[in-house]
């Protein structure tokens, strides 16, 4: 089953490798991986989309809290919770289907960030599943570029938060 | 106080209590070679490899429970100690190592002798570090020899580039260490002890599995207590051997792939494991779909890592050894468990009885060639009242060692389990002397292994580390021979070894001490001569080269499953010829 797990680390030079040699080492999947600060700069917080059975991931958590490094580990996928990816997409537009692509980009209340003569630039944002039935609508209109986030997550309230407080998180035990 | 990065790195080691070090100099280093070269706190042991260093630094922290330290220049220093660090990894050994680096501003530009010592180290060390000011040298250290000593030990990498050891800096030494993301458990869940209680009382047919945490964690004292309140019997993996004394009558000794007939039974059997500080190696579990299928399992580990990794666990308890085994004896003391005792006796009936059907034997008939089984037991008898430390190297004399060297107290074997390192043996007995300069500190070697450390003699030598190395003679790689006559209808490739090197000549041209065996009635003379002799002794004995070592579970099979012999439908491999010209001595292998 796939997993997102929130892991707050030390933001030091090596630390990322240290996490990725982890899951490379043991042969574990990672399908998105999206590193960025936190509000204490000295901590950074990565989301990273695993799969396993429930003894992988049972194994990637207690590893990924093994690591020095790794201050705290969240398997987001514990509790309730909200995820959110961000795509854009770099789509040829011929003058015929301009207005499809715009149709398309409102329904998914996606925007277009940059235009062209013959491109649009997309973004749209939503979970998964939104992310790609846009591509998928936009795929028959000629995709030239896409890049994606890869996913970020949070529990709802109430429950565990990931990064905002810092302070109070380092307390708990690990 | 001002000091240059070599001497707060001096000032830090001998704050954290280090007497011993062994090194190799080379460029970015000299710095800290020349401070460490003016004072006598320290003593430097300059070992002839790199490699030689890393064993012999988990050598000593084997014996002593003290962190072992080492030296090493960059680039070449730094790779050739890989593999300690590995196998230190592996057997949980608490090293640091210290390894030299190009300066600060040529790191990343292909300089003289740059590696990326701490990419190259991440995968193999607990956690490593890259100095870059000076100011942060003792600080690191401090954290350094933290990390390796504490939780589950392990090796720690410090690289220190050569401008920071010149450049000078504060020094402090902190008193004190707290890393966020590290915070070791080492008190049991009370909880858990209690189902643990409760699991031990029920249980008809119980078993203890030790594993080398009882000896990290130093709680000999606490698994005896243990075991004699509960008269439960113990199997002990490799790494576990001296946690409790092989002569007591609750030990079934050694479990695992070549392992006690006994031990592997009672596993299979049992309705109750309790794991204490080990880690269900695959050399141990066997299959391990069929590994002890009726069995509840309770797992005292202090890495959560260890706990259902390879097994289900119905009772994790997350601590450390020692701790855990306190509280678990002051709960059983409060809840008697007189009845628990009356009503294993079936148990102990069965268990009896396997002792006696398939004790750990061998026949030495005394005009044949001499066993390897022979040797190990003589050299038990004749150095038991020495309380030796004793160190292996890896193969089929280590397993015998295993079986037939029985150890009553801990830290004093130092064997290679996890990485099964050949060419650890004579370091590590190195590391062992040079912390216990008055005992009796064997080496039981293989004819192979030795030589990848064979080097290491002239330490021996300079370093007067007057360490006993028995080798174990088979001309074969013998741990594979075996397994070439069980699987590969008896090619022996590339296993066998010849006749060379003459081993007596090599202790000499070392100026060591060189004796030889050949036939059974010189094994004790030889052994006496060794242990009379002051100087580093290479003893050559030269054993049946086609014993092969039971009982042995088949890689894959069950623990039940164990081969006692040689099968009858095992094909023996033709003798190799010498290539040696000239070489007609070979009396080895000629029947
Ligand atoms: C040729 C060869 C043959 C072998 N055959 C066998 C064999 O027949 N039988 C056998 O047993 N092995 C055998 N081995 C060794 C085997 O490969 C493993 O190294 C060994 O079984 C592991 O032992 P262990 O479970 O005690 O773990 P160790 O490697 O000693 O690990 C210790 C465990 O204790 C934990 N720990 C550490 N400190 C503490 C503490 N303070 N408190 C609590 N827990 C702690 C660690 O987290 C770890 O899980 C062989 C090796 C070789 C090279
Ligand atoms: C560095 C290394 N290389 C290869 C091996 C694989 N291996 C395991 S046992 C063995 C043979 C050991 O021979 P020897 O030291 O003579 O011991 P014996 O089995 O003959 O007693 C080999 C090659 C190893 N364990 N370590
Ligand atoms: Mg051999």
């Amino acid at each position: 089953m796939e997993h997102i797990i929130s892991v707050l680390v030390e933001n030091k030079f090596g630390v990322l490798s240290r996490v990725v040699n982890l899951f490379s080492g043991r042969g574990y999947n990672i399908e998105t991986l999206c590193v960025a600060p936190t509000m204490d700069p000295s901590i950074s917080l990565m989301t990273i989309v695993t799969s396993g059975d429930d003894r992988i991931i049972e194994q990637i958590v207690k590893q990924l809290n093994k690591v020095i490094d790794v201050i705290k580990v969240v398997d987001i996928n514990e509790s309730e919770f909200v995820e959110r990816e961000m795509a854009l997409i770099k789509i040829h537009t011929r003058q015929e289907d301009r207005a499809e692509a715009l149709r398309i980009t409102d329904i998914f209340r996606g925007k277009v960030v940059d235009s062209s003569q013959n491109s649009y630039t997309i973004e749209i944002t939503g979970d998964v599943k939104k992310v790609e039935a846009a591509i998928n609508l936009l795929q028959p209109l000629g995709i030239k570029e896409l890049v994606r986030t890869g996913r970020v997550a949070i529990p709802r309230e109430p429950a565990r938060t990931t990064a905002t407080q810092p302070k109070r998180i380092l307390k708990e035990e690990k | 106080m001002k000091l240059t990065g070599a001497e707060i790195f001096l000032e830090s080691l001998k704050q954290e209590g280090v007497k011993t070090l062994f090194g190799l100099p080379g460029g970015v280093v000299l710095k800290i070679f020349d401070v460490l070269h003016q004072q006598k706190d320290i003593e430097v042991i300059l070992t002839r490899h790199e490699q030689g260093a890393g064993h012999m630094a988990e050598g000593y922290a084997k014996a002593t429970g003290k962190p072992g330290v080492a030296l090493v220049t960059s680039g070449p220093g730094m790779t050739n100690i890989v593999t300690p660090l590995v196998d230190a990894y592996m057997d949980s050994v608490p090293i640091v190592v210290f390894t030299g680096q190009v300066p600060t501003q040529l790191i990343g530009n292909d300089a003289f002798q740059e590696a990326d010592n701490v990419g190259i180290s991440r995968p193999c060390t607990k956690y490593n570090f890259l100095v870059k000011d000076v100011n942060d040298l003792a600080q690191t250290i401090k954290e350094a020899f933290y990390i390796a000593m504490s939780g589950r030990p392990g090796p720690v990498l410090v690289d220190i580039p050569k401008d920071v050891a010149m450049n000078k800096g504060d020094f402090r030494y902190p008193q004190s260490v707290s890393i966020r993301g590290y915070n070791p458990t080492y008190e049991g869940n009370k909880w858990q002890i209690k189902q643990a209680v409760e699991a031990i009382h029920k249980a008809k047919k119980p078993i203890i599995y030790v594993g080398g945490g009882a000896i990290f964690s130093n709680a000999h004292e606490e698994l005896m207590e243990f075991a004699e309140l509960t008269q439960i019997p113990v199997d002990m993996t490799l790494m576990a051997l001296g946690a409790f004394p092989a002569t007591h009558n609750l030990s079934l000794g050694m479990m695992g792939m070549h392992g006690s007939y006994a031990s592997n039974m009672a596993v299979h059997y049992s309705d109750l494991v309790i794991a204490i500080g080990s880690r269900f190696d695959d050399r141990v579990t066997g299959k391990v779909s069929e590994f002890c299928p009726e069995a509840k399992v309770i797992h005292i580990d202090i890495d959560p890592t260890s706990i259902r990794k390879n097994v289900h666990v119905d009772v994790p308890i997350v601590g450390d050894v020692k701790t855990v085994l306190r509280e678990l004896n002051a709960m059983l003391k409060a809840t008697p468990n007189g009845n628990s005792i009356e009503q294993r006796r079936p148990w102990w009936n069965q268990i009896n009885e396997w002792r006696t059907k398939h004790p750990m034997g061998y026949v030495q008939p005394p005009d044949a060639k001499i066993k390897p089984q022979y040797v190990i037991d003589r050299l038990y008898q004749l150095t038991k009242d020495k309380d030796p430390i004793v160190a292996t190297d890896v193969g089929q004399h280590q397993m015998f060692a295993a079986q037939h060297f029985l150890l009553n107290k801990p830290r004093r074997w130092l064997t290679s389990g996890g990485l099964g390192t050949m060419g650890f043996g004579l370091p590590a007995a190195l590391g062992a002397q040079a912390a216990f300069r008055d005992r009796l500190v064997l080496c039981i070697a293989g004819d192979g292994s030795i030589q990848m450390n064979m080097q290491e003699m002239a330490t021996a030598m300079i370093s007067k580390l007057p360490v006993k190395t028995f080798i174990i003679n088979n001309h074969f790689h013998g741990m594979v021979r075996q397994w070439q006559d069980l699987f590969y209808e008896g090619r022996y490739a590339s296993s066998y070894l010849d006749t060379v090197p003459d081993f007596v000549k090599m202790a000499e041209a070392f100026n060591a001490a060189g004796f030889r065996a050949t036939k059974v009635s010189e094994v004790d003379d030889v052994i006496k001569e060794a242990l009379k002799t002051d100087k580093p002794v290479l003893v050559d004995i030269e054993v049946d080269a086609y014993e092969n070592c039971y009982p042995m579970i088949p890689a894959g099979g069950a623990n039940h499953e164990m081969i006692l012999e040689d099968p009858p439908e095992m094909k023996r491999g033709e003798k190799p010829a010498s290539k040696v010209a000239g070489e007609d001595k070979d009396t080895v292998l000629t029947a």
